[in-house]
């Protein structure tokens, strides 16, 4: 590494990433011999001490379950609850509680949208239009639900750089559309997808928009009503919460109208066993016993992701992008698949000679994690004709010195394989 | 773990120039064999002198161990009866996943240099990939094996 290299390294003064890196307590552990180097936060990130001990908090104090009892405990547990859904609702600047749908995660919340909104809807020639990045969960339900009624698969291609074709979306959208669903950010290639145009265009088309925010939320400042889009999805485990618990934003008046998805306790009013009455907005949408504390936890990550600020998280995201690019570029051999302007902290690539499996093994080796395979998006690995990327993702607790070792062990792989 | 172990040089060797890569046309079978976690994907052609392995050809495209394991593999099953066949894969596999197999390795020949995969257990199925393709050829099945 030459010092010219290291000295145009960019220096955030106003991010304290040391400071950080103390609140995150797996990352303080060695791998292999060697400091780990967590680069697979799109896969699922790591979680601050505040969200470890919020949940403990809920256990060793405050658990009962929720909307049932009236004693102490089941109040501090519904309490705890339904706050950090308020503290959700702030975080994407929903209008009301009542749209916020606690769920497992962003696949749950796109299966709930394609069973409880479209399939009713759907008639046979119906069309749903999705992109070419999206991973398997903005795709498989829609194939499910087109089995099911009969309706059409649409996709929008997408560009060698990674960008969601807009002027074949606008041939694409027409009369027979009755949903559009895109990634706000694609997990495989980092794409920033500028929904904004999207949702214009497809509102004039009276098509309602469903967003996957798993990628967009973690970095970035999300407001669905400056979005005005329909349903957006996310997951906490992305978004440094717990695994098993994730959000459906639903505009109300669209939430209103859908029937229940799953039966049971809770979403109920009344049951006799010839008429049920469904409970409210949110309610009607979460049968059974939820996951309180991941809940709690989840409220507990967005605190402390406000505590440091989306904006101040998304610049140094960017930072740590642009460093990484640049590095990884000078690889000889090396390829980045992915390559749109407007791009979150991921990159994902490929190797001359070199299988993205051997380079996961090698890095692990160095103490080095990322991810290597499809990523969940069979099909844009098709479309780059690549059967397999490795992909380093950056969260805001990474720092430019792990983006050297990344080097370095990538270094080491081409001197090993290449 | 030490990757010296896992990316011998017979494994490089054969990373690099695998050997009877390729067609086999016309083969007695052939089968497909994909792993769809790392994308792995090969054939395996054999020709057969009655129950002997007269010929063995793959092609494909993987990671080192899969192709190293499938060059290998070639090699090795060349002039063997399926009855040996299918002993030397009980013993390759037994050495890929057991660290107190009872093989003797120096019977296994260059397909001991796969022993290292055993320290990494996410790879074993890399290197076992050919093998199951293998058998489902000489089962002369044509649909598409996998080892998920």
């Amino acid at each position: 590494m030459s010092a010219a290299i290291v000295s145009s390294r960019p220096r955030s003064v106003d991010f304290d990433v040391a400071r950080i890196r103390r609140d995150f307590p797996i990352l303080d552990q060695q791998v292999n011999g060697k400091p780990l180097v967590f680069l697979d936060s799109a896969a699922s990130s790591q979680r601050p001490r505040t969200v470890i001990e919020a949940i403990d908090h809920y256990y060793e104090h405050d658990h009962a379950n929720v909307h049932r009892g009236v004693y102490t405990l089941s109040q501090r547990a519904t309490d705890a609850y339904e706050g950090a859904r308020e503290t959700i609702r702030g975080f994407i600047n929903a209008r009301s509680t009542r749209e916020i749908i606690y769920v497992r995660g962003t696949t749950e919340a796109i299966n709930l949208v394609a069973q409880s909104y479209a399939r009713p809807k759907l008639r046979p020639g119906d069309e749903i239009l999705i992109s070419a990045l999206e991973h398997h969960a903005n795709i498989v339900p829609w194939q499910l639900v087109c089995e099911q009624t009969g309706a059409q698969l649409k996709v929008i291609p997408i560009s060698q750089t990674g960008e969601v074709d807009f002027a074949a979306f606008e041939r694409l959208i027409g009369p027979r559309t009755r949903l559009l669903a895109l990634a706000h950010v694609s997990n495989a290639l980092g794409t920033i997808v500028p929904v904004e145009r999207f949702i214009a265009r497809a509102k004039e088309h009276k098509v309602p928009v469903l967003l996957d925010g798993a990628q967009a939320v973690p970095h970035s400042v999300v407001d669905v009503q400056a979005l005005d889009c329909d349903f957006y999805c996310f997951s906490g485990h992305k978004m440094l919460g717990p695994t098993g618990i994730g959000v459906l934003y639903g505009r109300e008046s669209l939430l209103e109208a859908m029937p229940p998805w799953q039966g049971g306790g809770d979403m109920i009013l009344t049951v006799t066993f010839e008429k049920t009455t469904y409970n409210q907005l949110p309610w009607k949408f979460e049968a059974g016993t939820p996951h309180i504390a991941g809940a709690i936890g989840l409220g507990a990550a967005i605190r402390y992701l406000q505590g440091i600020g989306m904006e101040r998280i998304a610049a140094y995201g960017h930072e740590l992008l642009e460093y990484a690019t640049a590095r990884l570029a000078c690889i000889p051999g090396l390829r980045i698949i992915g390559t749109a302007p407007q791009k979150a902290a991921v990159v994902s690539f490929t190797m001359a000679g070199i299988h993205p499996h051997d380079i996961g093994t090698i890095l692990d080796t160095e103490g080095v994690a990322v991810r290597t395979g499809h990523h969940c998006a069979m099909p844009v690995m098709d479309f780059f004709e690549v059967p397999a990327t490795a992909r380093a993702s950056l969260s805001f607790y990474n720092t430019f010195e792990e983006i050297d070792r990344l080097v370095a062990a990538l270094e080491h792989a081409r001197q090993l394989l290449g | 773990m030490d990757l010296k172990d896992l990316y011998r040089d017979v494994i490089v060797d054969h990373n690099r120039h695998p050997r009877n890569f390729g067609r086999l046309d016309p083969a007695d079978a052939h089968a497909d064999g994909h792993n769809p976690l790392c994308g792995d994907r090969l054939t395996v052609y054999v020709n057969l002198d009655g129950e002997r392995i007269s010929e063995a050809k793959f092609e494909g495209n993987g990671c080192a161990i899969s192709v190293a394991s499938a060059s290998l593999l070639t090699e090795a099953v060349k002039g063997k009866s399926r009855a040996q066949v299918r002993e030397l894969f009980d013993e390759v596999h037994a050495v890929l996943t057991q660290h107190d197999a009872n093989v003797d390795v120096s019977r296994l020949g260059k397909l001991a240099a796969l022993s290292g995969v055993r320290e990494f257990p996410a790879r074993v199925k890399c290197a076992s990939l050919c093998w199951h393709t293998l058998n489902a050829a000489l089962d002369r099945a044509t649909a598409p094996v996998t080892t998920e």
